[in-house]
């Protein structure tokens, strides 16, 4: 029983990755209607910018905050310059344009950092805590701690403030937007910065885990995209719960069920993404595109 | 000759296309302040274009003065931000929000929240209905009161020239009726400039101070409600009555 619920509580700490990533998935989708499949590419330049800040002796916390500031200036210029002339265009057009986007920035990190394996320092002792019987690595807690404060503080810009409900209104209907005065292509490119500092979250977390090289983010995208499709592609909370599941599942399958182990359990995902596209395509939060005539 | 006052918008030579397909024209036309202007016509006239021209929404060649300043080849946003609101046909509202988030929106470009609370208000006020249903999702009202509220919208950008597209289609003609009498009200009372674009020809002109009568994007009649109402031609042809 303990074992089971230190599987559950790692489990939660990875999904916790790969909710935030999958959040950013979720915000450009929402906004722009384009699955953005250069968002872990991102997200992994962003924990190079981390690493070369820290290898140049900034200190931890401080070269974080200039990166999630460095990554949200960098989203708005990728929306800016690279998505924006091919917004509203056929979706094959766009999708080719983000994994276009995937390729160009991991070979620019290949270029800048070389393909050599990098070790990212942990911000978290390496301890466990005792939490009733349970022992838990500080690091998993901290991570479900920036990760818990990151998406409330996104629901509390989206549901509270006013600017929050100028961006969701710039993302449910541009064309009365516009009609209101909203300069709705800056409301666009605004999701596309936040999308670039929560996405760079993930990469920063994961990169003690799995250390960093310029492929380290192909995995976990493949987990966020299926903690969104499970979630609902368009529910930035289904995609917090949605990749909280993937994460306990893949860790529980990996413990328990003999096949799978560590070195299968990127067929968690898949299975699931399958699952889920067969049976409740929108996902458990998303909503079903319905058009009233 | 008496020295007149130029008219609030001053449409000149108007031509506005799809792509290679023209819509209109070369379309004259003025809206003098203060006053309730109909522009009339069958399906396909041209009339939704003639406002999509006003707002930006589509390719023009020639002017439209409004207010001291051109608003061709301005962006949508940035005529709204002149002072020019749209209620466009059908939905003008944004669905997923509720009717107050609805209200707040439409008056984006106000800063001053003690004013933009009491604008609030007042629409409550002309539409008590809206205030009833403040904090259900628009998606939710019913036709009539989502046009409502698309007109209430409109207004909290404190427009100085309201167009609104069909505000008559799909209603029943009760609501029509009531729905055009705010509208006269609000022509009045809060001083705005109407343009009002319909089919439904003898409403519109019981309100109007002036009618245009467009026909295959070209303007066919202008004159006074009375003026096109008599008009026999006018009445058989496009307006669906006879005299």
């Amino acid at each position: 029983m303990e074992l089971f619920i230190q599987q559950v509580i790692s489990g939660l700490a990875s999904g916790a990755i790969y909710a935030s990533l999958a959040v950013a998935l979720v915000l450009i989708y929402r906004s722009t209607d384009i699955v953005n499949f250069a968002q872990g590419e991102m997200a992994m330049f962003s924990t190079y910018i981390v690493w070369q800040l820290l290898q140049n002796g900034a200190p931890y916390w401080l070269a974080v905050g200039v990166t999630l500031v460095a990554s949200f200036i960098a989203g708005i210029a990728i929306e800016r310059v690279i998505i924006r002339p091919v917004e509203g265009r056929p979706e094959l057009i766009v999708v080719i344009v983000t994994i276009g986007l995937l390729i160009l920035i991991n070979a620019l990190a290949g270029y800048i950092w070389s393909f050599q394996v990098r070790g990212v320092p942990s911000p978290w002792v390496a301890r466990n805590v005792d939490l009733g019987g349970v022992r838990v690595g500080v690091s998993t807690l901290g991570i479900l701690a920036v990760v818990a404060l990151v998406v409330g503080l996104l629901f509390v810009l989206f549901a509270r403030t006013r600017l929050g409900l100028v961006l969701r209104a710039a993302a449910e209907n541009p064309e009365s937007s516009r009609l209101v005065g909203i300069r709705v292509g800056w409301m666009l490119a605004l999701g596309w910065g936040l999308a670039a500092a929560v996405g760079a979250l993930s990469g920063i977390l994961v990169a003690p885990i799995l250390f960093l090289d310029p492929n380290m983010m192909l995995s976990v995208l493949i987990f966020a995209f299926a903690a969104a499709t499970l979630g609902g592609f368009d529910s930035p909370g289904g995609a917090v719960l949605g990749g909280l599941i993937v994460g306990v599942t893949e860790n529980l399958a990996a413990t328990y069920v003999d096949v799978i182990g560590t070195d299968l359990k990127i067929i968690v995902p898949m299975l699931l993404i399958v699952a889920v596209l067969l049976l409740r395509p929108q996902g458990l939060f998303g909503h079903a595109r319905v058009e009233r005539a | 000759m008496t020295v007149r006052t130029p008219p609030m918008l001053a449409v000149r030579d108007l031509h506005a296309a799809y792509g290679p397909i023209e819509v209109l024209h070369g379309i004259d036309f003025e809206v003098a302040a203060g006053q309730v202007v109909t522009i009339l016509g069958s399906n396909g006239a041209g009339k939704t274009t003639t406002l999509r021209a006003l707002t930006g929404r589509v390719s023009t060649t020639g002017s439209m003065f409004f207010d001291g300043g051109e608003l061709a080849g301005r962006s949508t946003e940035a005529i709204a931000r002149r002072g020019v609101a749209l209620v466009p046909q059908g939905r003008g509202t944004f669905v997923g929000f509720t009717v107050a988030e609805n209200l707040r929106l439409g008056a984006y470009l106000h800063k001053d929240a003690d004013g933009v609370r009491a604008d609030i208000q007042r629409m409550y006020e002309y539409f008590p209905v809206l205030g009833e249903r403040q904090h259900q999702r628009a998606g939710s009202l019913s036709g009539g009161e989502q046009q409502m509220l698309a007109i209430a919208r409109a207004l909290m950008l404190r427009p100085r020239m309201l167009l609104l597209d069909e505000p008559s289609l799909g209603l029943a003609p009760m609501v029509t009726r009531s729905l055009f009498g705010m509208v006269a009200t609000i022509n009045a009372e809060e001083d705005t400039t109407v343009v009002l674009v319909e089919q439904n020809a003898r409403l519109a002109l019981e309100m109007a101070h002036a009618a245009y009568v467009l026909e295959a994007g070209r303007i066919v009649m202008a004159g006074t409600p009375e003026d096109v109402h008599d008009d026999e031609a006018m009445a058989s042809a496009y307006l669906g009555y006879g005299v």
